[in-house]
């Protein structure tokens, strides 16, 4: 399913006048599509995610998720597009601490009313989590907190898959490791993923990538379009 | 309650430190009801079980409430109240304490004369006392013998003993009657005309406790401080679950950043209030039933339905309000506080 933002316009108070946070940003992001957002702080990333995932409603303009407008609906029925529809991927992976790393998906299949264990199991398989099923957040280290993450973002078999910042807390190695997992699970789920980040060295991983700057999305540059110098170093070589 | 129960396990010593207290307080408010409740059977018990529902009075002069130790009703009321329309029976009641003494034992007494089933030499007495059917026993210089041996009720924290009205006269050493029991038809007069009628005050059986000295202030203050706890346990509870909320403010925001709606976060936060409440107070409530059993061997205490479940209802109910108002502010964590370096 398609994620298509269009013409978004969002203002935040700020003292008397209004602080404008997206101006006419658009993004189309195709199912099975890596979409990676960048720009410098305060340009607009945070506030087009929050956007995309139905968190705050924009002045003007819509989000449509498969053809529909989903922006506009009552604050319930965005919380269940939420539910239903997208999944989040967290910077710093924001697991609930008391929850293990089963639980942290079995919350999110209770949520959508299929809480299936076996689901659960096999998504944190395939993030290479096996055997650390029972461990809470402060058990896993920073790159398996995010992989869990993932697979919580996973649960709900989502349409869209919005990840923010989701390298920010690891290092290079561990911070490619999810990216690659982002792709392939895009790539094997048909979701529809935005990643915003900072994070210029894994570009090449994204199937395209759009730069933000004072809330203007520039036009999407496909992967083979980057400078050489924001490719992939030589020990990661580009996908054929 | 998914994520309810899971913090419970997850934080169980916070939670079990809450759930102390709450028992501690159940304890203390079933403890000071089961007093209550027997402090005011010791009061009262007599009067709850006398044989007709309206009981009249001499009314006090001026504003002053009525009181059985100040009544004094001159012996032909009895007629005059019984001539009343309204009034199918009336019978005369005399109330006073003495000392009874049998054999090397000897005790204080409330001595209710009313029972007119009595011979002028016999005394009905409540087990309490160890008196057996047949002794001789002295009550307020007669000698009396024991018919009957039962009714254990009692007056002014004092076992009451039954003897007939004349027998009553000569104990109190009084001419007058202490007031007088009205049996009053299906269809009655006001009440308090017949009492203008004869210069007495008619109560209710209920409303005569307050009559009985002593009872009023006894039951106000027992009262007072079983509100004052309940309010404490609601504040308790409150301020634990205000701390508690705020602290899972950013997991909350998550929460409801993956979609959940207000209202599951609220059903999950007030389960999780109810379960340690119900622990807590059920606890309490259980300890202090053990303990008002070994208690009432000493002191007047009851334990019953109502001394322990009406107490542990009220408990839950205040904890519960208190944790309503303080994890409402579940229903206000913005969800936009998920994204971003804010955590």
């Amino acid at each position: 399913m398609t994620l298509r933002l269009e013409s978004l316009r969002l203002l935040y108070p700020d003292g008397d006048r209004d602080l404008v946070a997206l101006d006419d940003a658009a993004l189309t992001v195709e199912a099975g599509e890596l979409v990676a957002v960048t720009g410098p702080s305060g340009s607009g990333k945070s506030s087009l995610l929050a956007v995309a995932g139905l968190l705050v409603t924009p002045a003007s303009g819509t989000v449509r998720i498969a053809g529909q407008d989903v922006s506009a609906r009552s604050p319930a029925a965005r919380d269940r597009v939420r539910r239903e529809r997208i999944g989040f991927v967290f910077q710093q992976s924001n697991l609930l601490a008391s929850l293990t790393a089963l639980d942290q998906l079995m919350l999110v299949g209770t949520m959508v009313g299929r809480p299936r264990e076996d689901r659960a199991h096999e998504l944190l398989d395939r993030v290479g989590l096996t055997g650390k099923e029972h461990r809470r957040p402060h058990q896993l280290s920073g790159g398996e907190r995010q992989r869990v993450g993932v697979a919580r973002a996973l649960m709900g078999d989502p349409a869209v898959l919005l990840v923010d910042e989701p390298t920010s807390a690891l290092d290079r190695e561990r911070g490619r490791q999810v990216m690659t997992l982002l792709r392939e699970i895009t790539k094997e789920s048909a979701t529809a993923t935005v990643v915003v980040t900072h994070d210029v060295e894994h570009l090449d991983l994204a199937d395209k990538t759009v730069t933000m700057r004072d809330g203007r999305t520039s036009k999407p540059l496909a992967d083979h379009d980057l400078l050489p110098a924001r490719k992939a170093p030589a020990d990661h070589p580009p996908r054929p | 309650m998914f994520i309810a129960l899971r913090d419970l396990r997850f934080a169980r010593g916070r939670f079990a430190l809450l759930g102390a207290v709450i028992s501690l307080m159940t304890l203390m408010v079933v403890l000071l009801t089961g007093l209550t409740s027997g402090l005011g059977a010791a009061s009262v018990s007599a009067i709850s079980a006398l044989p007709t529902e309206h009981v009249a009075l001499a009314a006090p002069p001026g504003q002053t409430d009525p009181q059985f130790a100040l009544s004094a009703l001159p012996v032909d009321t009895v007629d005059r109240l019984g001539a009343q329309p309204g009034v199918r029976a009336a019978r005369p009641l005399g109330i006073s304490t003495s000392r009874l003494t049998a054999g090397d034992k000897t005790a204080p007494v409330s001595v209710f004369g009313t029972d007119s089933s009595l011979l002028p030499d016999q005394v009905r007495v409540p087990d309490s006392l160890g008196v057996a059917p047949g002794t001789e026993v002295e009550l307020g210089g007669q000698r009396l013998t024991v018919a009957a041996v039962g009714d254990e009720t009692s007056f002014s924290h004092l076992p009451v003993v039954h003897t007939a009205i004349g027998t009553w006269h000569k104990i109190a050493r009084s001419e007058s009657l202490t007031g007088v029991l009205l049996e009053l038809t299906a269809d009655p007069a006001d009440p308090a005309d017949i009492g203008a009628a004869t210069g007495t005050l008619v109560l209710t059986r209920e409303d005569a406790y307050d009559a009985v000295g002593g009872y009023a202030a006894e039951q106000g203050s027992l009262t007072m401080i079983r509100v004052l706890l309940l309010i404490v346990s609601a504040l308790v509870v409150g301020a634990f679950f205000t701390v508690w909320t705020m602290q899972r403010g950013p997991d909350l925001a998550v929460v409801r950043a993956m979609g959940a709606s207000r209202g599951y976060l609220l059903r999950d936060a007030l389960g999780q209030a109810a379960v340690v409440l119900a622990l807590g107070t059920v606890t309490g409530a259980a300890a202090a039933t053990g303990l008002g059993l070994l208690a009432r061997q000493a002191v007047p205490f009851v334990v019953d339905g109502g001394t322990v479940l009406i107490p542990l209802t009220l408990m839950i109910t205040v904890g519960i309000s208190g944790a309503a108002i303080a994890v409402r502010r579940v229903t206000t964590v913005d969800p936009l506080t998920a994204l971003g370096a804010s955590r």
